[in-house]
């Protein structure tokens, strides 16, 4: 086991932006983003599901790639530009919010931050996924509830609106 | 093109299916403000809720309740109502204010299920309420207020139909007198209609808010002018409706339990006794109070077995926030004391539990003679299954935040049940009930880990202790290493056929450590009425049947996870009537058609079953065993499943299975793709469902799409195990759980339509998918897996030969 104490970095603080928001943090450098997105920025919508990165609940964009906040220590943060789940879009009227509100996709809701900003991703880099793509990008996403097949669908639906 | 063609197995069955016949006129788009909905960003959130709480009800408001004996007013409607101001046991639902806004007080936890939406709609519907008017609150815990609000047992619409109905019409029929008394007309010439009154002749019109202050004066209307609407004058209820917490879930505003936030609030991570009555012999907290960001210690005494819904005790870490709490629970060097359960191991249990199941065991249905039958069959067979501890191991570990201050406790939880929550906090710290408050939150997955609330208490145990509010986070390795565990399961069964392949004896004896025992002291193991859980109360022919309960003694925390004992007895009876129909030389479906024999209603009370049984808390006369309603299921299943259709090649199946379990009666075909390696893919699976009348079909057809799925990680992957006492597994990456790629391309979902008392829907979706699971695998693989989960017992099955022995 690591020694916490050791572990502790207290280095020059770290300035980022989250959300178009410029933030400081100075303390523990450790501290993976998940904490502070949720404990010092109040921004719950960014989910603790497992702490290893199994899950993908905690999933975010750090400069426009999907990053498990979990396992992102803000030492590694400095001048990075973090979106969150609040910030995908200003309305909440991402093609994949609008498609996942059509299809009901949520059961409790817990996992979906992270699979929307997952699927965003996806989007951005293929806006045609396949099945074999779809598993790909979304198979470090875990849902209890079982909603893998509507997530599925509206992928596919978002996509098609914005073909 | 709407984003439902791309769920074709939707689309699909909505045009077979009546219930969702005229979908397309509902108020998809409508937006629900949700007075629950707080931001969650800053301490002020709770507080503004709060004060838009009083806010509505300062203008005016007016609360109806329905109670067992009709429905009453409160006149009281303000903040001064409180429990015990009326001198009956009131269940407020409803409250009307002037501007017309109409409060619809959700007394259910939301885990999923929709809940939030499908009592609201039932409600609404009955009053005629516009929907764009309507909110929705989340109730306290106050049972005697409320009803039952433990959300548990599949129970939210099967046993509070009756009563939403009867509140929306109770409503509805008060808004019309008060029309008629404005109006100086008689009741019989107005009707309500989408938030408000017409008088027809006239055609004036009046909206609900306008007439709160006339309404307010009259008595409420007799039993005889609370009708409830016909089939045909529904609006919502049996059709498509949007779900109401769809943008705060999309938007990452939902509040769940950890996102309630409190001024000057602690956070706690607690290291609690790694085995089931363990105690803490020493603590060394030297490094962890030097981890920045931590500021206390504080212990929590043990609770000696059964520690029921009370903390397991052991040793906190208070900190400024959740990183530092969790660095400095790394840093505590603890020693610990195991206890009587620490050489509880799961190899050696297994062996204890099959040695167990081949003795007798205690009657739960005893009909004619088994061993007699057994003796004189002409083919006979048995098998013998197991099931390992599994864990609810929902998205959401459990969190609750709590502030003791002043002689009152207030809680905020995602909790299944939050009167046994307000009950057990008090008695916990020795309060009154009457100074304990319980808000509800959204429950990241539930499936019966919420029920039990010692995460709760603990919150309220530590914000005493420290004197701030205190949030308790456990971790993923605390929720799969100190929760409530699926039992763990043996069954043997035996059963013996006539020449012909009708089964004329059947043997079904079960062990495992029972969910009294977690309640209770000297449990040896399942009692009778647990049986009832899917296997005295099976719908199958046979003449003599002998369903047993074996000795099992528990050595962790039982608790009740999804569909219960209904999993194992599922799996075990599912699979061993597929090995029947191989061993009889009979196509799976047509064997469990026949093996329902002729349609027949019974009360199983008067057929076999032995005392104590249940039958879900319903009477045998609403609810009786209808095996016709079991043919119908299996029978739509095969049609719809293509089951009938050519032969899938080998490494492909399809299994067949039907289970009755909480009132419901659902058949499944499982189509499975086994990958050379053994991995399981599932295709499609398609779903029967009888559930009576079923109010809200997207939602349940979502929980048979989840059923499947969750059963797919109780059947091929997921397994908790003992080693010294403690759990081996420790997060998702060896506790295993169903992924998108191996999760079903389609679920076909058909609901029977039906106007008859409502069953269960969030969990008898999941008993008959592990036999349909493992059957499908053998009919692709010709591999009969017996033990689970599944796991990699089918590596190499290409090479291997055919293994239908019995």
């Amino acid at each position: 086991m690591s020694d916490p104490i050791r572990d502790a970095e207290h280095g020059a603080p770290i300035t980022l932006t989250v959300n178009g928001t410029r933030r400081t943090f100075d303390g523990d450098q450790t501290m993976p983003l998940l904490w502070f997105l949720r404990d010092e920025l109040s921004l719950t919508g960014t989910k603790y599901g497992c702490g290893i990165s199994q899950c993908g609940a905690c999933t975010v964009h750090v400069n426009g790639a999907p990053a498990r906040s979990c396992q992102r220590r803000m030492s590694t943060l400095n001048g990075a530009a973090v979106t969150t789940i609040e910030g995908l879009h200003s309305s909440g009227e991402h093609p994949l919010q609008v498609a996942w509100r059509e299809i009901d996709v949520p059961q409790c809701g817990f996992c979906q931050s992270g699979q929307i900003m997952q699927a965003a991703n996806l989007l951005t880099s293929n806006p045609a996924p396949s099945d074999q793509d779809i598993d790909s990008a979304m198979t470090g996403h875990i849902c209890r509830c079982g909603t893998y097949p509507r997530i599925r669908a509206a992928i596919k639906a978002a996509a098609e609106k914005q073909s | 093109m709407s984003g439902r063609d791309f769920l074709p197995w939707l689309a699909a069955s909505s045009a077979a299916d009546p219930a969702l016949g005229d979908a397309s006129d509902s108020v998809a788009g409508a937006s629900l403000e949700l007075s629950h909905s707080a931001s969650g960003e800053s301490g002020a959130t709770v507080n503004t809720h709060r004060r838009d709480f009083m806010k509505l009800l300062g203008l005016g408001g007016l609360v109806i309740a329905a109670g067992p004996f009709g429905a009453r007013r409160l006149e009281a409607a303000d903040r001064s109502l409180a429990p015990g101001a009326e001198p009956w046991d009131p269940h407020a639902y409803v409250r009307v204010a002037e501007d017309g806004i109409v409060t619809i007080t959700c007394h259910r936890s939301e885990m999923g299920q929709g809940i939030r939406t499908t009592m609201p709609m039932i409600i609404a519907d009955e009053m005629e309420a516009d929907w764009a008017m309507c909110r929705v609150e989340q109730a306290v815990g106050d049972e005697p207020k409320y009803g039952s609000q433990n959300t548990d047992g599949s129970t939210s619409i099967r046993d509070f139909l009756g009563k939403y109905r009867e509140a929306g019409a109770t409503v509805r029929a008060l808004m019309e007198e008060a029309a008629a008394k404005e109006w100086g007309v008689a009741v019989s010439e107005v009707s309500a209609r989408n938030g408000e009154v017409v008088h027809t002749a006239s055609g004036r019109t009046r909206g609900f808010g306008a007439l709160v202050a006339t309404a307010r004066t009259i008595a409420m209307p007799a039993a005889t002018r609370i009708r409830i609407k016909t089939p045909a004058e529904r609006r919502w209820e049996g059709k498509q409706m949007t779900s109401i917490d769809l943008v705060p879930m999309t938007t990452g505003k939902g509040v769940y339990g950890a996102d309630v936030i409190l001024p000057g609030m602690k956070v706690a991570v607690i290291a609690r006794p790694p085995v089931w009555g363990g105690k803490v012999v020493r603590v060394d907290d030297s490094a962890a109070l030097k981890v920045p960001g931590v500021e206390r210690i504080v212990r929590i005494p043990e609770t000696p077995p059964p520690s029921a819904y009370f903390p397991l005790g052991g040793v906190a870490v208070i900190a400024a926030n959740t990183w530092a709490a969790i660095k400095g629970r790394e840093a505590l060097k603890i020693t610990w004391d195991g206890g009587p359960n620490a050489t509880y191991d799961s190899a050696a249990y297994k062996a204890t539990l099959q040695a167990s199941v081949r003795q007798p065991g205690k009657a739960g249905r005893a009909v004619g003679d088994v061993p007699s039958a057994l003796a004189s069959a002409s083919r006979k067979l048995s098998a013998e299954y197991y099931v390992p501890h599994l864990s609810h191991a929902q998205m959401e570990p459990v969190a609750a935040l709590a502030r003791v201050a002043n002689g009152k406790v207030e809680a905020w939880a995602p909790t299944q049940s939050p009167m046994d929550a307000r009950n057990t906090v008090a008695q916990y710290l020795k309060v009154d009930p009457a100074n304990v408050t319980v808000h509800v939150t959204l429950l990241g997955g539930g499936f019966g880990r919420k029920s039990k609330p010692d995460f709760i208490c603990e919150a309220a145990y530590l914000s005493r202790e420290v004197g701030a509010p205190v949030r308790v986070q456990w971790t993923r390795e605390d929720d799969l290493q100190n929760s409530y565990l699926h039992s763990v399961a043996a069954h043997r069964l035996e059963a013996g056929m006539d020449a012909n392949g009708k089964v004329t004896a059947w043997l079904h004896r079960s062990a495992y450590p029972a969910i009294g025992a977690t309640f209770a002291p000297n449990v040896p193991g399942p009692q009778p009425d647990e049986l009832t859980n899917g296997a005295s109360d099976i719908p199958f022919d046979i003449p003599n049947m002998s369903i047993e309960a074996c000795q099992a003694v528990a050595h962790t925390r039982i608790g009740w996870y999804r569909s219960v004992n209904a999993i194992h007895h599922g799996f075990a009876i599912g699979s061993f009537v597929d090995e029947l129909a191989q061993a009889a030389g009979k196509d799976s479906a047509d064997f469990l058609v026949s093996l329902l024999g002729a349609d027949r209603s019974v009360d199983l009370s008067k057929a076999g079953l032995v005392a104590p049984a249940s039958n879900y808390g319903a009477s045998w006369t609403d609810h009786p065993l209808d095996t016709g309603r079991a043919r119908r299921v299996v029978e739509l299943a095969i049609d719809k499943s293509g089951w009938r259709s050519a032969r899938l090649p080998r490494g492909k199946g399809r299994g067949i299975a039907i289970h009755r379990s909480f009132l419901s009666y659902v058949a499944m075909v499982v189509e499975v793709e086994v990958l050379p390696d053994g991995t399981v893919l599932v295709p499609r699976t398609t779903v029967a469902v009888d559930a009576g009348f079923i109010a809200n079909p997207d939602r349940a057809r979502a929980q048979m799409e989840g059923a499947i799925i969750m059963a797919m990680s109780n059947t091929l992957y997921s397994e908790i195990t003992f080693a010294q006492g403690k759990v081996v597994q420790s997060n998702y990456r060896d506790y295993q759980v169903t992924r998108m790629r191996a999760a079903p391309r389609v679920v076909d979902v058909h609901l029977v339509p039906s106007e008859g008392l409502p069953g269960g829907i969030g969990e008898p979706g999941v008993p008959p998918a592990g036999g349909a699971i493992a059957n499908a695998l053998f009919a692709a693989t010709g591999v009969r897996v017996r033990e689970l989960p599944v796991g990699k017992q089918l590596a190499g099955w290409m090479a291997r030969a055919t293994d239908s022995e019995g």
